[in-house]
């Protein structure tokens, strides 16, 4: 795998910190006038999402790290592991739910999403920006209410849970931001 | 064709920049210190282990020589001053390698002044005048005085002229910086510099001047030993909303001492596999006709720019950052 140097971590750039794989989200050249030059580097860990701030020398280089982020159709859910499919060699993924994790609300059997592979083994699942997902249960809706001031609960079939607007009823299909959990409107079906 | 021809900054940062320079030639010309230029080629170089230059090729047939791009016009003036020009200041480009970020572009603008006859505390009376023309307008603080070693005590408690590594790193530990304990180990030099930058730094000058004497010995410098504690250097940092604007010196005038510090640089030069430099032989000779007693500082323009605009960073402030020069 290809080294690094400080002055070549730019943002989205995969380099192993700890024996772990990491992704580069900022770099800050930083250098009194007279004294050594450092990169404060903001760094997300690409197993456990957790995002730290570590100072390099200038001049210091990572190890890349092989991480790619692969478009899959998700297949289904064997109790144990979710499946995953690459389109165009067929070529299937497992991934247990820790590596799923949250993701695993917002994945609908046949729907696409994005598997990181780390050496090519499932990291992290991040799915669609938009998905559309049926409501399975959710109070009855006030009638006349068009607006949604307020809201309430509603399950989907996923067991994700979203605010909708009153009018919104059980057994319909809506579009929900995966990045913010937020209701953006019923679809026709 | 998709090319980034346009400026790096917005237009109104030419016209702050005009201003600016603008106002720092009345405040001279007021105070009768007179504007010099020096060469940005030259066959001297700094020999600072820190401080990364530009090369370039010199053809003057059957002759071909090295020559650098200055990293400050510092040497050239000392000259000027051991000539006899009295009282000096210049605005001019320096080039730094290898330096590019929020607050670095490896060619920048450098305002330079040397004070015959002036000490350091002269010439922080003289660096406070000269910020309050040029921010007028802006509502600020009144300057801050504080030494080196007060201001690294109050922020961390620790002292900065006696190393203790147990207590360095205990400090890094509970105050989110761990990798200090491997990055610096048993190096006092490269702890304060982690420190201070990182924790110290950020903190100072919010929303006006804040200036720093007193500075460690060991630090690389051209400053005299302070005459009250031979641990520290007459030397002053300036810094405004945590940003370093500044650095200046009681000038060292003493040959033999700056011909030590040239040898001990290039020393470590050598030890850590850096560009090779030859000590400035001319600036030795200037030293040994005699450096009359001054004080000196640079700032750089685009920074105090950064502090007035205000901007984010350094490239907001130039015609042309180095990505589109």
């Amino acid at each position: 795998m290809a080294v690094y140097s400080t002055s070549e971590f730019r943002s989205g750039l995969k380099v192993m910190i700890d024996n772990d794989p990491c992704a580069i989200i900022e770099n800050e050249f930083v250098k009194p006038g007279k004294g050594q030059a450092f990169n404060r580097v903001k760094i997300r860990n690409l197993k456990t999402g957790r995002v730290i701030e570590r100072t390099f020398k200038s001049g210091e280089s990572l190890e890349g790290a092989d991480v790619v982020d692969v478009e899959m159709q998700y297949l289904y859910n064997d109790g144990e592991f979710r499946h995953f499919m690459v389109q165009d060699t067929f070529e299937q993924y497992q991934a247990d739910p820790k590596i799923v994790g949250d993701a695993a609300l917002w994945l609908k059997d046949q729907d696409f999403c994005f598997v990181t592979l780390w050496n090519d083994a499932p990291l992290a699942v991040t799915p669609a920006n938009f998905v559309e997902l049926e409501i399975i249960e959710t109070d009855p809706g006030v009638r006349g209410d068009t607006s949604g001031g307020g809201g309430k609960p509603a399950k989907l079939t996923t067991g994700a849970v979203v605010r909708v607007p009153l009018f919104v009823q059980q057994g319909e299909t809506i579009k929900v931001d995966t990045r913010t959990g937020e209701y953006i409107s019923r679809v026709k079906e | 064709m998709q090319e980034d021809w346009q400026p790096s900054c917005n237009l109104e940062f030419l016209r702050l920049r005009a201003q600016l320079v603008h106002g720092i030639r009345c405040f001279f010309l007021e105070r009768g210190v007179l504007e010099v230029e020096t060469p940005l080629l030259g066959h001297g170089i700094g020999t600072d282990p820190q401080l990364a230059f530009f090369t370039t090729e010199y053809c003057s047939l059957p002759l071909q020589q090295r020559l650098f791009l200055q990293t400050s016009p510092e040497f050239a003036m000392k000259r000027l001053l051991a000539a006899g020009s009295g009282s000096i200041y210049q605005i001019c480009k320096a080039f730094r390698n290898g330096e590019s970020g929020r607050f670095h572009n490896p060619e920048f603008t450098l305002l330079e002044w040397y004070r015959v006859g002036f000490t350091l505390p002269e010439l922080m009376d003289e660096v406070d005048e000269l910020f309050a023309t040029l921010v007028a307008g802006h509502q600020l603080q009144a300057a801050q005085r504080i030494s080196y070693q007060a201001v690294f005590h109050q922020y961390t408690g620790l002292n900065p002229l006696q190393f203790c590594h147990q207590d360095y790193c205990a400090y890094a530990m509970a105050n989110g910086l761990p990798e200090a304990v491997a990055l610096c180990g048993e190096n006092h030099l490269l702890w304060l510099d982690v420190i201070f930058s990182h924790k110290i730094q950020p903190q100072l000058g919010a929303n006006g001047l804040c200036m720093v004497y007193g500075y460690p010995a060991c630090q690389p410098s051209l400053a005299r030993a302070s005459a009250n504690n031979p641990h520290t250097v007459d030397r002053v940092e300036l810094f405004m909303n945590g940003i370093e604007l500044g650095n200046g010196y009681y000038e060292l005038a003493d040959a033999a001492e700056q011909e030590r510090r040239f040898n001990k640089e290039i020393q470590i030069r050598q030890e850590q596999n850096l560009a090779p430099v030859i000590k400035d032989r001319r600036l030795l000779a200037a030293l040994v006709s005699g450096l009359p007693d001054c004080a000196g500082i640079a700032i750089g323009l685009d920074r105090l720019l950064m502090v007035l605009g205000p901007a984010a960073t350094i490239n907001e402030t130039l015609s042309f950052a180095i990505d589109r020069a």
